[in-house]
């Protein structure tokens, strides 16, 4: 009786002015601009003139079709997006299942290794630009002292290595993050999995790939997710390492829309971000999926 | 068979060992060169600082105008964490409990802003028409505003499994919508809306991106933005630097160890089948 009334009157119990803060809020400051923007993405919108002109699809085909300075951004952001993910990934998964051993001081590892995910992205960057100086920097020092020259490598300034050197810092600073959240989806299956495959003589290899693989793929597509998105949206890293230097070596999506805007290239700007979205959409689809997949349904 | 063992042991713990070293040398690198003279940070490192030189601090706060920037980053932190969890409790609560059409769709759109980029020139162009451009409550707002996905989606799935009778009850005693949410439904979403929020600031305060496309004007700046002002201008003195960061990260690291438990597990709820 009580469930039946309640049921009726759900507008009513649930009023809608409750979702309307939050709605507001994010629909105008941060769906709307995006929306906007694709619209923009069709004009030759600039700092330089008051007047915004359709021009169809030319930022689009400028962006891909245009000087290799852009096909090279494509490239280093998808580059970026892989490596750092595949790295995160294996990384995180190979000391996941190292500090869930018998390993003195456990938590104090794990505690460790995830407080660089803690720390400012722009930190972590001063931190490893001051480190990785080739002259004065902390790892080259250390490399000559052990009569290592040949390994004092220019990092973030040789155009062939700079790419490597951004992506090292960036895994340094995310695997513990992934590291944990493996951690928990290991320990989140049931032991007596293990104990069973035991009994019926299963070797250690054959229990990962059989209880622990599967018993992980959940946790691992939700990270494998996060780190993509995270690896298309990565701006704050190579600004301050490289600032997409040398010689536009390092040049990701983001840092390059930032340029584009500092130069008062609107209408090119707004459809780099455009190009985003509509990946970043299709990525969400796919993320919302995979994270509802317990949600109990009414 | 029980060598072998010890060998695996000896060597598991090893590699702990050297993987946390190298989490934790560049950080130490920073710690002791914060209280080197500026030559002796310059040859980089690990040695103990001959003289503690307490001065760098003062030099870098005075210099770095950094009671300005903390205060500013202590601004944008503290209410956009309350705007945003303020907001998201009450739209999850609704969103979670009353499942209509409307509000799936709304709860979709919201949640997919976990993946969507934010497009930086028409929302600078949305900010200067609300003229909010270059203001303290420009900046808490579209930190609410960017932030509200993730909040909600945390605080919707902790909803969606609290009993229905806490309504019930509560309605059959005759409260309204606004006094059961407040009494009885806010104090029980304590857990989440400590992680949500931990996360919000933490994010908050760490962010670079939004003062350096946002603030003009240096009195604004929060932390991040000072520091890496700061950097670009005194690169050569490292103690100085080092100094700057780790005051800088001082309120994150506190943060991080007192609220270890709610980061964790905020950071992975949904990542792992509870």
């Amino acid at each position: 009786m009580v469930m039946e009334v309640l049921a009726m009157n759900k507008n009513k119990s649930y009023p809608f002015y409750f979702v309307i803060g939050a709605l507001l809020l994010y629909s105008i400051l941060f769906l709307m601009p995006s929306l906007i923007g694709i619209g923009y993405a069709f004009t030759d919108w600039s700092s330089y003139s008051k007047e915004v002109h359709f021009v169809g699809f030319q930022n689009f085909i400028t962006f891909f079709t245009g000087d290799q300075h852009y096909r090279l951004i494509i490239i280093n952001t998808l580059v970026f997006t892989l490596v750092t993910t595949l790295m995160k990934t294996a990384l995180g998964l190979v000391l996941a299942l190292l500090l869930t051993q018998k390993i003195k001081a456990i938590n104090f590892h794990r505690a460790l290794m995830f407080i660089p995910s803690v720390l400012s992205l722009l930190i972590v960057g001063i931190i490893f630009k001051s480190i990785l100086n080739p002259a004065s920097g902390f790892l080259n020092t250390m490399l000559r002292s052990m009569g290592l020259e040949l390994f004092a490598l220019k990092w973030l300034v040789d155009p062939k290595i700079a790419l490597m050197s951004v992506m090292a810092v960036d895994v340094w600073k995310g695997m513990g993050y992934i590291m944990t959240i493996i951690i928990a989806g290991l320990m989140s299956i049931p032991q007596h999995y293990y104990e069973a495959a035991k009994i019926d003589g299963a070797n250690a290899f054959q229990r990962f790939r059989a209880i622990t693989i599967p018993m992980l793929m959940p946790t691992l597509s939700v990270t494998l997710v996060l780190n993509i998105i995270y690896g298309l949206k990565v701006f704050d890293t190579i600004y301050v390492l490289t600032n997409g230097g040398p010689a536009r070596q390092t040049e990701v999506l983001y840092t390059a829309v930032f340029r584009e805007i500092s130069l008062g290239r609107y209408g090119i700007g707004t459809a780099m971000s455009s190009v985003m979205f509509v990946v970043m959409a299709f990525i969400g689809f796919f993320l919302i999926k995979i994270l509802n997949r317990d949600e109990v349904q009414e | 068979m029980k060598v072998k063992n010890k060998i695996g042991a000896i060597l598991a713990n090893l590699i702990a060992i050297l993987v946390s070293a190298s989490m934790v040398v560049p950080l130490l690198l920073i710690l002791l060169n914060a209280f080197k003279t500026s030559g002796e940070a310059a040859a980089m490192n690990l040695t103990l600082p001959k003289v503690v030189q307490w001065s760098n601090f003062a030099v870098v706060i005075e210099r770095g105008k950094l009671i300005q920037s903390f205060m500013n980053s202590a601004i944008y932190s503290v209410f956009s964490v309350v705007l945003c969890i303020g907001l998201a409790s009450v739209a999850s609560y609704a969103l979670a409990r009353n499942r209509s059409r409307v509000n799936k769709i709304i709860y979709y759109m919201i949640v997919l802003g976990i993946a969507l980029p934010i497009n930086f020139v028409t929302l600078l162009k949305t900010m200067q028409f609300l003229q909010i451009n270059d203001s303290r409550i420009g900046m808490v707002l579209i930190y609410a505003a960017t932030q509200m996905p993730f909040a909600v989606f945390l605080i919707y799935s902790f909803i969606a499994k609290l009993p229905k009778e806490l309504d019930e009850a509560g309605f059959i005693d005759g409260a309204t919508p606004v006094q059961l949410f407040t009494y009885i439904i806010f104090p029980v979403l304590k857990p989440v809306v400590v992680t949500a929020g931990v996360l919000t600031f933490l994010n908050t305060w760490n962010d670079f991106i939004f003062p350096l496309y946002f603030l003009n004007s240096s009195d604004k700046w929060p932390m991040t933005l000072a520091v890496y002002n700061f950097f670009g201008m005194y690169f050569k003195d490292f103690n100085l630097i080092s100094a700057d960061i780790v005051l800088t990260s001082i309120p994150v690291v506190l943060v991080y160890l007192f609220g270890q438990k709610y980061i964790v597990g905020g950071m992975i709820s949904g990542a792992v089948k509870s």
